[in-house]
């Protein structure tokens, strides 16, 4: 496992008897889970168990009915701007917009987060596999590459927390051994990721991985 | 955050909804199109009564811009929530009432400005007198920029609906009559030749006031339809 870095407090980032009502029906109760850096929330379970609801109220889309989500022992509806500049969330949607380049779309991305040092908008899309991208038009791009851009944006912003919303999804084999490389780099450098996929995870084993199931519940 | 990476992420917001406003310029000429055909319509059907048509002119004018935005309103969020760029923006590092500022600004320069050149023009077709234009443009670039930011609470509120276009004008139209009353007045007064201070400082406080309190509207709105 990784040491967090001395000098700085050690972020953690906790769920506190979250409660999920959707349709009447309560999707989950009383679920409490915390990480700290390096590691990583693996969510599992059915279609319809509340993965994505569950993700929405992490990242503070969502309310939950009760509960409380907190990063580093603050409320993250309290902290609003100050949660998000160190969240990256990847979503069901790509967020891209179809008329503008993957670079033009990166640096959207950046200025939207607090930009990451040392690492440039062409070196995020080489590290995806989309070098050679640049300039074409994201309309242009297929399914697999246009997701790929969406994870190339969290790698430009200075975000701890990733919250990843299946984002395997119409990634080839190869792409997403890539992905979760990139994926351990970003724990390995003391990040934490919350994230739901149907996809059996290759992490390495020093990685450690807090899994909830929430059809099992 | 700094204001200078806020002041940077406007500008970025700025240039990437003009951008987009370029690229599908097609669509741009809608509200513009609609505008020049019914104010150009008007006068064939009233007949050759040039009295009658400088007496609705200025109502004429601003009914169409009114129309106008309300037609373009829809495009102010609505691509952005389909395809997931607006779920980044309110889980930006920024606070989201500026970059709906931003973004109001881009749709206004895009949809509000090109009405506010064409108008001189369609004033001297409805009879409306050389004095009395540069007070009708006085109105547009005041009223209209609230026309958008008063539409942007609305499409805000209904962008999440599937059909949300008849809630939409239900919701706005009656908050746009205020801006209809008093800019038409206003060009009706100057056609007189009577001071027109009053009802430009109200509408002046209207975009004021519009200004400072839609856009927290209008991200609290965005909240909840995303949720």
């Amino acid at each position: 496992m990784t040491t967090p870095n001395a000098t700085k407090s050690v972020a953690t980032f906790e769920a506190r008897s979250l409660e999920c009502i959707r349709d009447d029906r309560v999707l989950f109760e009383d679920l409490c889970f915390t990480i700290s850096p390096g590691e990583a929330l693996v969510l599992e379970g059915r279609n319809g168990s509340g993965k994505t609801s569950l993700l929405r109220i992490l990242c503070g889309i969502r309310l939950p009915e009760s509960g409380q989500v907190l990063w580093e022992g603050g409320d993250i509806f309290r902290l609003g701007p100050e949660f998000h500049e160190h969240t990256a969330y990847l979503g069901h949607k790509d967020g891209s917009k179809l008329d503008l380049t993957p670079i033009e779309n990166l640096r959207i991305a950046q200025g939207l987060g607090k930009a990451r040092e040392g690492i440039s908008l062409e070196e995020a899309l080489e590290q995806v596999g989309l070098y050679g991208f640049e300039d074409v038009p994201t309309r242009n791009l297929s399914a697999g590459q246009q997701r790929r851009l969406a994870i190339a944006r969290l790698l430009v912003t200075d975000a701890k927390l990733w919250i990843l919303d299946e984002p395997f999804t119409s990634l080839d084999r190869k792409g997403i051994e890539q992905m979760e490389r990139l994926f351990e780099g970003h724990l390995e450098r003391g990040g934490m990721a919350a994230m739901t996929t149907h996809h059996r995870i290759g992490f390495k084993d020093e990685v450690k991985l807090v899994r909830i199931n929430l059809s099992e519940r | 955050m700094s204001t200078l990476s806020l002041t940077s992420a406007f500008s970025l917001l700025l240039k990437r909804d003009l951008t987009l406003a370029y690229r599908r310029r097609a669509e741009l000429v809608n509200p513009l199109l609609f505008f020049v055909l019914v104010t150009a319509m008007f006068p064939l059907g009233i007949g050759n009564d040039a009295k009658l048509i400088e007496a609705v002119g200025p109502g004429v004018i601003w009914v169409a811009a009114l129309l106008a935005a309300l037609l373009s309103l829809d495009a102010m969020f609505r691509a952005d929530y389909d395809d997931g760029s607006l779920e980044q923006f309110m889980l930006s590092a920024h606070p989201v009432s500026i970059l709906v500022l931003a973004k109001v600004l881009a749709h206004w320069l895009v949809t509000g400005l090109p009405l506010f050149i064409a108008a001189p023009l369609l004033a001297l077709l409805l009879n409306i007198p050389a004095e009395a234009i540069p007070t009708l443009m006085l109105t547009l670039i005041l009223g209209t920029p609230v026309l958008s930011l008063i539409g942007s609470v609305g499409v805000a509120l209904t962008v999440g609906l599937r059909r949300g276009g008849v809630i939409l004008s239900l919701l706005i139209l009656p908050l746009y009559v205020p801006v209809l009353i008093f800019a038409t007045d206003t060009v009706k007064t100057a056609i007189v030749g009577i001071p027109i201070t009053a009802q430009l400082s109200i509408l002046s406080a209207m975009l004021v006031g519009s200004l400072v309190l839609a856009p927290l509207a209008t991200a609290a709105s965005l909240r909840i339809s995303l949720s």
